[in-house]
C-alpha cells in the first residue's frame, strides 16, 4: 500500500437521485454479510437497502462483481411513546446479518429502541398448469376439465420478498448503540448506553440482563456504554467499551449478571497530551474483534489501537488517524464535531484496518509494513474505473500541489461507516447520502 | 448566562497567571498541554460553552446521555481547573479572572446541580414509570439475584442534591418523599391526602409489595398527567 495503490475500481451506487441532500437518506450503518455476497445499508429514514453482488461473467470482464440493488424495504418508522411524550427516530443504528442456514438470508436491524428480525428470500419460480385453477386464479369450470396434469414450476422474474420474523421491543429504556450475534447462532445481544441484553432469536418477550451499569443514582452517572461485541469464536465472551476509554472483556458463564469483568483493558493517559478534552478524545466509539479472535480494534476520536486480548496495559499497536486535529479540539468542542462516533473494520487476514476521517477522507493502516494511506471518497475526484490517489493533509511547512491544508477540511464530509468484505479486498464507504464500493483488482500478494 | 457566547480572542492568549502551584497540571503554563488549552480567562468562556451544551443537552426530551455525560466531566475538570484546589496554598491569582469563575460558578453551580439532579431524576422516573405495572422479582430478569429488590426500582433518588436519600424498599419506596411541586399543580385532587409525603403516612407500609390497585392507578395517573405538563411533546431530537 502507500504510493503504488493497486488499481481500484469504483462504483457508485446511489440511494436516491437527487441533486441536494435529504436528511432521511443519510446513511446511517453499512454491514456485509458473512459471505460478501449481500451488502446491506441503514438510512436515517429507517429503510434497508441489500446490495448483492453479480457473479463474474466471461462476457463483461469489467464488471466482475458489482453491486446492485437486490431489495429494499422500510425497517423501521418513527414512533412516537406517548407516555413519555418522545419521538423515538426511525434512524436504522446497526445492522447485523446471521450466519445463513438455509435458502433465505436473515439479518437483525435495530433503530434506538426496536430491533427485528427480517427474513428475505427469493422466488424465481412459479407453479403453472393447475387443474382447477386457470392463469389468473379463477375457478375453472370444472366440466372443461378433460385430463389431470402435474403443475410443472417454470421459472419467471425474480422477486426478492422481505418479511418481519421478529420483533424485539420494550427491552430497553435508553438508546441502543450496538447488536452482535452470538457464534452459537441462537442468541443475540443488543446494548444501550447503560445495559445490555441476552436475546434469543425465537423469543420477543423476554430478555437477560447480562450488564448493567446504571448507577445507584443517576447523578453519579460518569461512564456510558458506547459498543460492544460478542467474541467471534467463544459463545461466552463479548466485550464492551465506555466513554472513558477502557474496555470489559466479560464471561457469561462466570455469573448471570456480568457487571464484574474478566479482563478490563485501559490505557494509562498520556500526561504530556493531558488537555480539558482528555476523556471526550478517548471514549470509544467502535470495538471490533478480528476475525481470529485473537485481537480487538478499538476508535478513539484521533486514534485507531490494536489490543491483544492477552494484556490487558496497553494496546499493542496504536495508528494516528488525524493528529493534526489535536491542537483544534476546542473549535471541534465547540462544533460537536469531537463527539463524532467514527466506526472501524479489519480486512480479512486481520492484517489492514481501516476507519474513516473528515473531508470524506478514510484511512488504511497496513500492520505489517506500517504503511497507511489516506484515501477520498468522492464524485469529484474519482471517476468509475479509475484509480484512488492517495491524499495528504498538510500542517504547515512543505506543501506539495494535491495537499489539503487543515484549515479547509470540510467537517461536514465525515465518514463514519465503513464495512470490509470478509475476503476480499472490496470495501464499502457511506459518505453522508453515498454509498461508495471499492475493489482491488491487483491480487493482493501484500495483504 | 445562557446567551452569552464568547469568543476566545487571540489577545487573550497572552495573559499569563503566576505563582500558581504546579500541583494542578492545567495550571501549569510550562506543561506542553497547558500552553495549547486557554488560561483561566478562556477557561471561563470554555465553561461557559460547557454550560451551555449541558443545558442544550438536557432541554432535548430525550437527552443523548453519552453526550450529556461527555460535558457534564469536561465541565467538572473545568471547574475543578477554575477553582484552585483546597490542598493547595493560597497563591496570588489576576483579580479579574476569579471573580468572573466565581460568579459564574456561584450563579450556575446551584443551578447546575439542581437542572442537572432534576433531569437526572426524571431519566430515573421515566423508567420506573415503565417498570411500575410489572410485578417484582418473580419475573425479573433471570440474571439478577431475585432476593433482591430489582435495582432500577430499589435505588431511587427522587429529591434533589441536597436531600438526596436511598430508597430500598420496592415500590412503597417509588411514591414517598414525592417532591411537593407535584401537589402544587392545578390537576392534583385534593381528595386522596394520603398521597401527602410523610414516612408516617399510609403509603409507608411496610414490607408488603403492592399499593393498593386503585392508589396505585391514580397514582400513575397523576404522574403521567403531570409528567404531560411539564414536558409537552418537543419538536423531536
Amino acid at each position: 500500500m502507500g504510493e503504488d495503490t493497486d488499481t481500484r475500481k469504483i462504483n457508485h451506487s446511489f440511494l436516491r437521485d437527487h441533486s441536494y441532500v435529504t436528511e432521511a437518506d443519510v446513511i446511517s450503518t453499512v454491514e456485509f454479510n458473512h459471505t460478501g455476497e449481500l451488502l446491506a445499508t441503514g438510512d436515517k429514514g429507517g429503510r434497508v437497502v441489500i446490495f448483492q453482488r453479480e457473479p463474474e461473467s466471461k462476457n463483461t470482464p469489467h464488471s466482475q462483481g458489482e453491486y446492485d440493488v437486490y431489495s429494499t424495504f422500510q425497517s423501521h418508522e418513527p414512533e412516537f411513546d406517548y407516555l413519555k411524550s418522545l419521538e423515538i427516530e426511525e434512524k436504522i443504528n446497526k445492522i447485523k446479518w446471521l450466519p445463513q442456514q438455509n435458502a433465505a438470508h436473515s439479518l437483525l436491524s435495530t433503530n434506538d429502541k426496536t430491533i427485528k428480525l427480517w427474513k428475505i428470500t427469493e422466488r424465481d419460480k412459479r407453479p403453472e398448469g393447475y387443474n382447477l385453477k386457470d392463469e389468473e386464479g379463477k375457478l375453472k369450470d370444472l366440466s372443461t376439465v378433460t385430463s389431470l396434469q402435474v403443475p410443472v414450476l417454470k421459472p419467471m422474474d425474480l422477486m426478492v420478498e422481505v418479511s418481519p420474523r421478529r420483533i424485539f421491543a420494550n427491552g430497553h429504556t435508553y438508546h441502543i448503540n450496538s447488536i452482535s450475534v452470538n457464534s452459537d447462532c441462537e442468541t443475540y445481544m443488543s446494548a444501550d448506553d447503560l445495559r445490555i441484553n441476552l436475546w434469543h432469536l425465537a423469543i420477543t418477550d423476554r430478555s437477560f440482563n447480562i450488564v448493567d451499569i446504571k448507577p445507584a443514582n443517576m447523578e453519579d452517572l460518569t461512564e456510558v456504554i458506547t459498543a460492544s461485541e460478542f467474541h467471534p469464536h467463544h459463545c461466552n465472551l463479548f466485550v464492551y467499551s465506555s466513554s472513558k476509554g477502557s474496555l470489559r472483556l466479560c464471561d457469561m458463564r462466570a455469573a448471570a449478571l456480568c457487571d464484574k469483568h474478566s479482563k478490563l483493558f485501559e490505557e494509562p493517559e498520556d500526561p504530556s497530551n493531558r488537555s480539558f478534552f482528555s476523556e471526550i478524545i478517548s471514549s470509544v466509539s467502535d470495538v471490533k474483534f478480528s476475525h481470529s479472535g485473537r485481537y480487538m480494534l478499538t476508535r478513539d476520536y484521533l486514534t485507531v489501537k490494536v489490543w491483544d486480548l492477552n494484556m490487558e496495559a496497553r494496546p499493542i499497536e496504536t495508528y494516528q488517524v488525524h493528529d493534526y486535529l489535536r491542537s483544534k479540539l476546542c473549535s471541534l468542542y465547540e462544533s460537536d464535531c469531537i463527539f463524532d462516533k467514527f466506526e472501524c473494520a479489519w480486512n480479512g487476514s486481520d492484517s489492514v484496518i481501516m476507519t474513516g476521517a473528515y473531508n470524506n477522507f478514510f484511512r488504511m493502516f497496513d500492520r505489517n509494513t506500517k504503511r497507511d494511506v489516506t484515501l477520498e471518497a468522492s464524485r469529484e475526484s474519482s471517476k468509475p474505473r479509475a484509480v484512488l490517489k492517495p491524499r495528504r493533509v498538510c500542517v504547515g511547512g512543505k506543501r506539495r500541489r494535491d495537499d489539503i491544508s487543515v484549515d479547509s477540511l470540510d467537517f461536514t464530509k465525515k465518514i463514519l461507516h465503513t464495512a470490509w468484505h470478509p475476503a476480499e479486498n472490496i470495501i464499502a464507504i457511506a459518505a453522508t447520502n453515498n454509498l461508495y464500493i471499492f475493489q482491488d483488482k491487483v491480487n493482493s500478494d501484500m495483504h | 448566562m445562557l446567551s452569552k457566547g464568547l469568543k476566545r480572542k487571540r489577545e487573550e492568549e497572552e495573559e499569563k497567571e503566576e505563582g500558581l502551584s504546579v500541583d494542578s497540571w492545567w495550571l501549569d503554563q510550562s506543561h506542553p498541554a497547558v500552553s495549547q488549552t486557554p488560561p483561566a480567562a478562556a477557561s471561563s468562556s470554555l465553561f461557559d460553552l460547557s454550560v451551555l451544551k449541558l443545558h442544550h443537552s438536557l432541554r432535548q426530551s430525550e437527552p443523548d446521555l453519552r453526550h450529556l455525560v461527555l460535558v457534564v466531566n469536561t465541565l467538572r475538570r473545568i471547574q475543578a481547573s477554575m477553582e484552585p484546589a483546597t490542598a493547595l496554598p493560597p497563591v496570588p491569582t489576576p483579580p479579574t479572572a476569579p471573580s468572573v469563575a466565581d460568579s459564574l460558578l456561584a450563579s450556575s453551580d446551584a443551578g447546575l446541580s439542581a437542572s442537572m439532579a432534576s433531569l437526572l431524576e426524571d431519566l430515573n422516573h421515566i423508567e420506573d414509570l415503565n417498570q411500575v405495572p410489572e410485578p417484582q422479582a418473580d419475573e425479573g430478569p433471570p440474571g439478577r439475584s431475585v432476593g433482591g429488590v430489582p435495582a432500577n426500582l430499589g435505588a431511587l433518588d427522587l429529591l434533589g442534591p441536597a436531600t438526596g436519600c436511598l430508597l430500598d424498599d420496592g415500590l412503597e419506596g417509588l411514591f414517598e418523599d414525592i417532591d411537593t411541586s407535584m401537589y402544587d399543580s392545578e390537576l392534583w385532587v385534593p381528595a386522596s391526602e394520603g398521597l401527602k409525603p410523610g414516612p408516617e403516612n399510609g403509603l409507608a407500609k411496610e414490607q408488603t409489595p403492592e399499593l393498593d390497585e386503585a392508589e396505585l392507578d391514580y397514582l400513575m395517573d397523576v404522574l403521567v398527567g403531570t409528567q404531560a405538563l411539564e414536558r409537552p411533546p418537543g419538536p423531536g431530537r
